[in-house]
This record gives structure tokens, C-alpha cells and sequence, in this order.
């Protein structure tokens, strides 16, 4: 570290003024730094506080109830079929995008030449920001009958999986439709941070490997992904964190129902985010209070997602082009 | 590296050893399409994906033995590898550009001067006409507020956490700006409608929207910042102090500047990505036909919220400005990013 060098050389060229300035700056810097806690607090503390009427009155378990009517007499609500809903599109959209994005990750920076993949980067980069709303007015118009198909095939020849049985015949706005959606708005988001990652594994790591021998599959297996890992784990977590909570593509996509229903190609399927924005402008002040609850469930979900994803970085040294 | 153990396989007898004929590759492919057509017919299996999907089976396994029997296990795994990671970027190459083309298409079918200038103002779901320039404004304010907000502050963090941060505090911060990148925006819509309606007793409006899209912005910009930072390397850094030059001073004349073109790419993309979100601005304000160009004050449009309302009417004149509406938006987000390239490449240091 060069920094533990430079804090005693300011002092005896440039005197007081250098130093207010430095210390001005560096109290500054960390008040910005200390602003994220500080946000990250009050998120918590602001839903906290204004989940509690509702569920005082909630006169469901607030778990396991697959009903929402917080605004009824007497109150009865729970997030039993949200929970399921939220997790599983997001784990399927996970499972479906990171070894794709990973792919698409290697292609662009090892597979393609010099002058396809500058362009190719440019296209991923571009699609990262195609708005979740569009995703879904694409997935309503063109992927609902697109995806018929594979969803028919899939009920005639896995549906003994029950996940993929389909007993109604009828194959529209279901969580498996959402999950497709939601895996191909995570892919950009896991393929650019998997990019930037391998563009920075030491050329002299993969030539080494080349020298010695190795295939090209060999020398991204001993070169690219130890050095890349965290930063592929990293580009999962992305994925995930936005897939749990994607909202507007999936308001859109599902029909939305309460109830928790393994047979994922049927209509039907609920998340918390979607089911915020389905309820918030018709909710009453019960009803807001405990949307916000829901929605706190999302935030500890997201977080501790994020929390073990960054705890499985952690336990990996990290060294960067600086050191 | 200083000892490295030579693959112990035996080579085979020319330096080279077997490979397959350049003509391997494209006989194997349309095998492999032709069995996947043969097999579609016999098992019914529906849809042009599912044809795709068995013909890159068929053609995986046809190649690898081929390969394992004439050039070995490694570059059979090799060429699987090679497969698998094309075909990975075609699978998800289709989507996306199906995604544009039918933005393009669709919005092209409503795209005039007036659609990008009229409000919605007495313009009825079912009627045709009417447009999106009250909608654009409020996307313009309300992002340029979020950026205001966000941009200054992320990179002060970023500056903070590679350059002054040690021990356990910067170990803190670092650790919650990575699980601040996993909030899911309509969380942030929710805080900010707990704090600045219910807890403040204000109105929803556009800045409230600004401050939660500035919430999402902000961990963004100081990952990509904190990155950037990062590579810049250290002889910078030593030779800037070598010559007397305060660590502050360092950072604000060596270090930015050095970093500045990845640092203004990745504040463009975080403005990209927050322009189209729908969540928290359907928590925080709330839509109106017509124009609004103060967004402290009223209901304010915004294209997000604008295509969220036309497919929500559901008539074929709302939902084709729907796709009017997605144009636009997709044409901000692109112009974002051209003009982000476009900074990083101009001033980018060379060397």
C-alpha cells in the first residue's frame, strides 16, 4: 500500500493549508461514504415503522395467508403465495441467465476477434438498459404465444416433474412466462459485470497458460475463472438481487393470484414487488401499511442474498491492476 | 511461476497430433440441423426453439466424439467449450434483438413531430392521437435531479473507499453499498414514499421520484467509480507524491482525471438504467396528462409511468402509443449511452 507512505510527507513541504485541504476532503469523502449507511438504516427503519399498524391488525398469519385484504373488516392478509412467487421466478431467471451470461461473458472478451467484440460489448452494454417496463410489453406481445411451444413440449414430455404439468391446457400469463422474461433482463446486467471482470485477468496469466500448452477451454478454466470468480459470483448476485425484485415486466406478465402453485406453466403466480405496484394506488391506509410490510420482507430478502453473496466474495483474496 | 511441470501426456507422433478437417465443423452442423428437423416431425416438438435447442444437442455430441477419437479428451472438451459458449451468445442475442426490432417496429407505427410533442391532454384512451412530451419532460427533470443528487455523492464514496478508507468502517460501507445494489427499486419507491409523504407529510410529486431513482443510482456509481479508481495504478499515485503534490490534490488532478472516462461511462449507464424505471415512480407521484415542468409541485408525467398507463388502458390506440412511448424512452436510454462511449473514448488518457 503506497498510502501508508504519504501521510507523513504532507506535513513538511506545503504546512497547514495542505493539510486542512486533505483533511477537508478525505471528512468529506467519508461523510458521502457514511451517507450510504445512513440510507440504508432508514430504509429499514422507515418500513419498519410503517408496517406495524397493519400487522397489529392483521387477523391472518402474516406468512402463510394466500389472501390479501388488508382493508377488509376484519383484516386478513399474509404473503405465503408472494414469497413463493418472488423466489422461485427468481431462482429459475438465476439458474436460466448465469451460465449464459457467463457464456456470453467469455465470448465477447476470449471467443471473438479484436473488432467484433468492441461492438458486441457495445450491444450487451446497450441492452442492460432496455427498461423493465418494455421487457415487459415485449414479453406480453411477442414471448406470451412465442413461448407456447416449448411450454406444450415441456408439459407432453417433463410434466411428470408436476413443475412443468400444465392440467388446465391453457398456457398464458404464468410464473414460468415471468421467470423467461426475468432471465432475459438479468442477462445483460450478468454478462457485463462477468465482462469486466475477465477484461481484467492478467494477460500474462493466459498467455502462461497458452505457452504451456493448454487449450483454450484450459486456459480459461486455469487462468480466467480463479481469477474471476468473485467477481462471477458478484454478477449472480446482480442478477438475482434484480430479479427478486423486478417489478413492472412481471405486474404485467402474470395474472396475478394468491396461492402457492408448484405447476408453474399455469396462469396464475404473485410476487411482492408486483403485487405492490398491482395494489398500491386502490389501497386504503391498512391496505398502504401493509403493502410497505410486504415490501420489508422483500428488503431482508434481497439483503440477505446479497449478504451471503458478498460473504462468499469476502472469503477470497482480492487483488485488483492497483496492487 | 518459477516452476512450472510439463504436461505429462504423451504426445502423439507428429507435432501437431490429429485434428479434424476444416470441413468437420459445417458437415457436423447440418447434420445435426437436419436430424433436430427429422426428430421434430417424429416427436412433435413444437416451435422453431425447440428445434434449435435439439439441433445444438445433436451437434454437441456428434462433434465431441468425433473429436475425442481423433484429437483426444482435451480438445474435445475444448471444442464443447468453444461450442457451448457461441451458442450461449446466440441463445441470448435472439431475445434481445427481437426485443429492439419490435420496439422499433412498433414505434415507428405512431412516431411523428406531434407524438413527440403533444401531451395527452383530452385525448381519450380509445382515441388515436395525442403524445408524449409532457412525459419526456418529466423523465428529463426527474433523472437530471436523481443525477444531481447521486452523481457527486457516489464518487466522493468511491474516493473515500479506495483512497482514505481503512479498517472497519470502509470495510462497513464497502459492504452495504454492495447490498445497497441489491434493493430492489420499488423498495427504494416505498422509502421514499414512507419518508417524504407519510413521514415528512409532503405531496408525491417528481422530486420525490428524483430522490428515489437518486437512491438507486447511488450504489451503482460508486461500484463502477470505486472499479475505476482501482486500476488506476499506484506509480501514478507515488510519483504524484514524489513531487510534493498533496494527497488531495493527487486525487482531484492524478487520480480523477485518469479514472474520468470510466467513472463518466459508469455515471451514464446508472443514469440509463434508472430512466426507465416504473416502480418507484408509480409509489412516489402520480401521473397527469399534461404538461408539469416544476417537479416539486402536482402530479408530473414520465415516460415509464406514460407506457405503463397506455397498457393498463389496453385499447389497440393506447397500446400502440404504448409502443410510441417505448421508442422514446429506448431512444434517451441509447442516446445516454452513445454519448457516455463517446466522452470515455474523447477523454480517455492514452498510454
Amino acid at each position: 500500500m503506497a498510502e501508508s507512505s504519504t501521510t507523513t510527507s504532507t506535513s513538511s513541504i506545503s504546512g497547514a493549508s495542505v493539510r486542512r485541504g486533505d483533511r477537508a476532503f478525505s471528512g468529506v469523502s467519508r461523510g458521502a461514504g457514511l451517507l450510504v449507511l445512513v440510507i440504508m438504516a432508514a430504509i429499514a427503519a422507515f418500513l419498519i415503522w410503517r408496517s406495524i399498524p397493519s400487522l397489529a391488525e392483521n387477523t391472518g398469519n402474516f406468512l402463510t395467508e394466500q389472501s390479501w385484504n388488508p382493508d377488509g373488516d376484519p383484516s386478513v392478509f399474509g404473503i405465503g403465495a408472494l414469497l413463493f412467487g418472488t423466489v422461485v421466478s427468481a431462482i429459475i431467471a438465476m439458474t436460466l441467465a448465469v451460465p449464459v451470461g457467463i457464456g456470453i461473458a467469455l465470448f465477447i472478451s476470449l471467443y471473438a476477434g479484436r473488432r467484433l467484440s468492441s461492438s458486441l460489448a457495445f450491444i450487451t452494454d446497450l441492452l442492460a438498459a432496455v427498461p423493465s417496463i418494455i421487457f415487459g410489453l415485449w414479453g406480453l406481445e411477442v414471448l406470451l404465444s412465442g413461448s407456447e411451444g416449448i411450454q406444450v413440449w415441456l408439459n407432453d414430455w417433463v410434466g411428470w416433474t408436476i413443475l412443468f404439468d400444465n392440467r388446465l391446457d391453457l398456457y398464458g400469463k404464468s410464473l414460468f412466462l415471468a421467470s423467461l422474461v426475468l432471465s432475459i433482463m438479468i442477462l445483460p446486467t450478468v454478462a457485463a459485470v462477468s465482462r469486466e471482470v475477465i477484461l481484467q485477468v492478467p494477460p500474462g496469466h493466459k498467455e502462461a497458460a497458452l505457452a504451456l500448452g493448454a487449450t483454450r477451454w484450459e486456459m480459461v478454466k486455469m487462468a480466467v475463472f480463479p481469477f474471476a470468480k468473485p467477481g462471477m459470483i458478484s454478477a449472480a448476485m446482480l442478477g438475482l438481487g434484480r430479479a427478486l425484485g423486478e417489478t413492472i415486466a412481471v405486474a404485467l406478465i402474470l395474472s396475478a393470484k394468491f396461492e402457492v402453485n408448484w405447476h408453474l406453466t399455469e396462469p396464475g403466480g404473485n410476487t411482492f414487488a408486483a403485487n405492490i405496484a398491482l395494489k398500491w394506488n386502490e389501497a386504503g391506509t391498512t391496505g398502504l401499511s401493509a403493502l410497505i410490510a410486504s415490501g420489508l420482507v422483500l428488503f431482508v430478502l434481497t439483503l440477505t442474498v446479497n449478504m451471503v453473496a458478498r460473504y462468499i466474495i469476502a472469503r477470497r483474496a482480492e487483488f485488483s491492476g492497483a496492487n | 511461476m518459477a516452476t512450472t511441470t510439463m504436461p505429462t501426456r504423451s504426445q502423439p507422433s507428429s507435432l501437431i497430433g490429429g485434428q479434424l478437417p476444416r470441413w468437420a465443423t459445417p458437415t457436423v452442423g447440418a447434420s445435426a440441423v437436419a436430424a433436430a428437423f427429422a426428430l421434430n416431425l417424429t416427436t412433435g416438438l413444437a416451435g422453431w426453439f425447440g428445434t434449435a435447442i435439439v439441433a445444438a444437442l445433436v451437434f454437441l455430441v456428434i462433434q465431441s466424439i468425433w473429436s475425442f477419437r481423433v484429437e483426444g479428451r482435451r480438445h474435445a472438451v475444448d471444442r464443447l467449450a468453444t461450442t457451448l459458449v457461441y451458442s450461449t451468445f446466440v441463445a441470448a442475442i435472439v431475445p434481445l434483438v427481437s426485443v429492439l426490432f419490435t420496439v422499433l417496429v412498433k414505434g415507428l407505427a405512431v412516431m411523428s413531430w406531434a407524438f413527440l410533442t403533444d401531451s395527452m391532454r383530452n385525448v381519450s384512451p380509445r382515441a388515436e392521437g395525442g403524445g408524449v412530451g409532457h412525459a419526456i419532460v418529466g423523465t428529463l427533470q426527474q433523472v437530471g435531479i436523481a443525477a444531481a443528487f447521486a452523481v457527486p455523492v457516489g464518487i466522493l464514496a468511491a474516493i473515500y473507499l479506495v483512497e482514505y478508507g481503512r479498517g472497519r468502517l470502509a470495510k462497513v460501507i464497502s459492504f452495504f453499498v454492495d447490498v445497497m445494489t441489491g434493493i430492489p427499486s420499488i423498495v427504494a419507491g416505498l422509502f421514499i414514499f414512507t419518508a417524504f409523504v407519510l413521514g415528512l407529510g409532503l405531496e408525491r410529486s417528481g422530486f420525490a421520484a428524483a430522490l428515489a431513482l437518486a437512491i438507486l443510482m447511488l450504489p451503482v456509481i460508486i461500484r463502477t467509480t470505486e472499479e475505476m479508481l482501482k486500476i488506476v495504478p499506484n506509480d501514478l499515485r507515488e510519483a504524484s507524491y514524489a513531487l510534493g503534490v498533496p494527497k488531495f490534490r493527487t486525487i482531484l488532478k492524478v487520480v480523477l482525471p485518469t479514472a474520468l472516462a470510466g467513472i463518466v461511462t459508469g455515471a451514464m449507464l446508472s443514469v440509463a438504467r434508472v430512466a426507465g424505471e416504473t416502480a418507484p415512480l408509480l409509489l412516489t407521484t402520480f401521473l397527469t396528462q399534461s404538461y408539469n415542468y416544476n417537479p416539486l409541485e402536482g402530479p408530473q408525467a414520465s415516460l415509464p409511468l406514460f407506457i405503463w398507463d397506455q397498457i393498463t388502458s389496453g385499447t389497440s390506440a393506447s397500446v400502440g402509443r404504448a409502443w410510441g412511448g417505448a421508442l422514446v424512452l429506448i431512444t434517451i436510454v441509447m442516446l445516454f449511452y452513445i454519448t457516455a462511449k463517446l466522452l470515455a473514448a474523447r477523454f480517455a488518457p492514452k498510454g
